[in-house]
């Protein structure tokens, strides 16, 4: 069966149950509301959102872990409530930041196992294996026992284990994180090819990385608080904020006091403060050019030296402040859930 | 190159799959002794040593008869019971290990994997060194303490047959025992072995049924351990096991049968319940819940 949606769903939502200690009844929190998602086939598709958003919750219920409260999904045209053991051989999950696997068993073997699970006979699957060991720069590691590895590597022997059965839909759950810098550019070109090699090939992944969103994904829902708050190419979603003006400046060390002042100015839509150990970092979103004059002004009459100035083009993390009305980073700082 | 989708189009019966690949990773486990250390204290120390428990309890409390018929029917009744420890409580902890430990069970459960299948092969993984437990404690009460076996009068098919039909029934014991695991995510830690303890006492292991309150027996004669166990030590044992009258009525054709038939129900409930809880646990998103025990 050949179907141009991979993933579709329609007012997709999942409630759990929460019971706190002492109180009687319980408290429901929705995690996932009212989500419509059509993802052609042939799509790298990037969810992007701050902790807590759903991402996982969404993950859960595509790959058939989690059974939804509201709504439908289909995976490669199945029904994952409904045909989950027709969605479970032609997909495929990685979880990012955990190590799982088993540590007895070496790199090979943990992944020979997975082949048998999906029915892959052993000479394909160990042909199969060393390619993406190749891929993924750790040939040598083979025969090393899961547990003599490193935390990096052990991740990326589960990324080697999602790719593995070539699945027609293939679920990464925030692939890069904890990873290197060296490694995750690895990963996030792997995944890129991927999806090149073969146009039947599907992928979502959710990051709350911006910069993972819009290097890679071909379409990006941008999801905070369960709800889908924009779903569009990453070019197009930055369209939208062609009218506004935004900076980048790179200043000396800021005291902590300054930055409500530069909020309060007029025409200042968003700052966010990103400090690092000789120099700060402050990103404006500005109604207009000419509200840069006043900011500048504070800056000096602060006694801070100004070191650099960029007009930038928006990102992907302006978009979400712009609707959501804060940074990623406030987000998650302000109202800090459990991963 | 090759079609691997095409590849995967399955050509072998999906729940025999699972089941030949979990044995071949429970066997992994179970035979990973890099450390013969602990492979002896788990595998020969620690069986020996709950051995040796029960017969000091039973030397002062007998002032020492251990030619009563009663010492042989505790002693074999301890060392099978072993097999419960192994493959039932085993089944059950593979839940728990893949989900806690190995943080595989997601990974696992989302494959194209007959999960019940699988879990029943990671429980019969242990049967072999359960077997190993379970002999060298009956090798050293023959040799040490005179349990009356044998070698000549041991009926092997009868034990061939009720060994291999018990280690079943284990295991889909284990399956039942999993699927609570899985929903009781949080407090599912000793399930298995708080069942196995319990069910101890009520399946004639180290005391003939009759001792028990009569009000608790039908419980005992409710449990397929309880037929297991007996047809155990009558194959190994004969005339000696007979003696005791709580089964005296039944033949070993009998007593199989029952065996038979309790295991049929078992299965059958096993299979409902776990089926019941698997749902359940999706609903609940209680599959790769991690617990940190
Ligand atoms: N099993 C659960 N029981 C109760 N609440 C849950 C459960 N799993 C997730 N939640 C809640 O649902 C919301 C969404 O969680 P989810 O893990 O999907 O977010 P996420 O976008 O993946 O975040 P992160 O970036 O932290 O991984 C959160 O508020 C979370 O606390
Ligand atoms: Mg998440």
């Amino acid at each position: 069966m050949t179907h141009s949606l991979a993933i579709e769903t329609q007012d997709l939502g999942r409630a759990y149950k929460i019971r706190e200690a002492k109180k009687k009844e319980a408290k429901t929190l929705v995690a996932l509301r009212d989500v419509s998602l059509q993802v052609p086939r042939g799509e790298l598709f990037g969810l992007l959102g701050p902790n807590g958003a759903g991402k996982t919750t969404l993950i859960k219920i595509l790959t058939t872990l989690l059974a939804p409260t509201a709504g439908w999904a289909r995976v490669a045209g199945f029904d994952v409530a409904r045909a989950p053991n027709q969605v479970r051989p032609r997909i495929n999950m990685v979880s990012g930041g955990e190590s799982s696997g088993y540590g007895l068993l070496t790199v090979r073997e943990n992944l020979w196992m997975f082949a048998q699970f999906y029915g892959i006979p052993t000479k394909p699957a160990n042909a199969r294996i060393d390619e993406l060991l190749a891929t993924l720069k750790m040939s040598d590691r083979a025969n090393t026992k899961s547990s003599d590895l490193s935390t990096g590597l052990r991740q990326k022997t589960n990324i080697a284990r999602g790719f593995l059965t070539d699945p027609q839909v293939l679920f990464l759950d925030e692939p890069t994180l904890g990873l290197d810098v060296g490694a995750s550019r690895d990963v996030r070109a792997f995944v890129r090819g991927w999806i090149n090699a073969d146009r039947a090939r599907t992928l979502l992944l959710t990051t709350h990385y911006m910069v993972e969103a819009d290097e890679l994904c071909d379409h990006v829902a941008i999801i905070n608080q369960g709800r889908v708050l924009a779903c569009d190419a990453p070019a197009n979603l930055k369209q939208r904020l062609q009218r506004e003006a935004i900076f980048h400046l790179e200043v000396s060390p800021l005291k902590d006091s300054v930055l409500p002042m530069l909020q309060a100015l007029p025409g200042v839509c968003q700052v966010t403060h990103h400090p690092a150990d000789d120099r700060a970092a402050l990103d404006f979103i500005l109604a207009d050019e000419s509200v840069l004059g006043a900011v500048i002004n504070t800056l000096t009459q602060a006694d801070i030296r100004l070191l650099r100035l960029d007009k930038r083009a928006p990102t992907l993390e302006d978009v979400f402040v712009n609707l959501v009305g804060r940074s990623i980073e406030e987000v998650e700082r302000a109202d800090p859930s459990p991963a | 190159m090759f079609n691997l989708r095409a590849e995967i189009e399955n050509r072998e019966w999906v729940p025999w799959r699972s089941f030949r690949i979990a044995t071949w990773l429970g066997w992994q486990i179970e035979s990973n002794w890099t450390d013969p250390f602990l492979f002896a204290v788990y595998s020969i120390v620690k069986p020996l040593a709950s051995a040796l428990i029960l017969v000091v309890m039973y030397g002062v409390i007998t002032n020492g008869d251990f030619t009563s018929p009663l010492f042989p029917y505790i002693y074999l009744g301890n060392a099978f019971y072993m097999y419960v420890g192994a493959v039932m409580t085993g089944v059950s902890w593979s839940v728990i290990d893949d989900r806690e430990h190995y943080k595989t069970l997601k990974y696992i459960y989302t494959a194209p994997v007959d999960y019940m299948a699988y879990l029943i092969g990671r429980g019969v993984a242990r049967v072999l060194t359960g077997s190993f437990s379970v002999l060298i404690t009956i090798g050293c009460g023959v040799a040490f303490l005179r349990v009356p076996i044998h070698v000549a009068a041991i009926d092997v098919p009868l034990f061939g047959v009720t060994l291999v039909i018990g280690i079943l029934l284990l295991a889909l014991l284990g399956v039942l025992l999993a699927g609570l695991t899985l929903v009781l995510a949080h407090h599912a830690g000793y399930l298995g072995e708080s069942v196995a303890g319990a069910l101890y006492l009520f399946s004639g292991a180290i005391f003939p049924l009759d001792i028990l309150p009569a009000w608790l027996q039908p419980i005992g004669f409710l449990m397929p351990i309880t037929y297991w166990l007996e047809l155990l030590r009558r194959a190994l044992i004969g005339s000696v096991a007979e003696a005791f009258p709580t089964l005296a009525g039944f033949s070993n054709a009998h007593l199989l049968l029952i065996l038979l038939a309790l295991t049929l129900v078992f299965g059958v409930v096993s299979v409902l319940v776990f089926r019941l809880c698997d749902q359940r646990a999706r609903a609940l998103g209680l599959i790769d819940q991690v617990t940190n025990h």
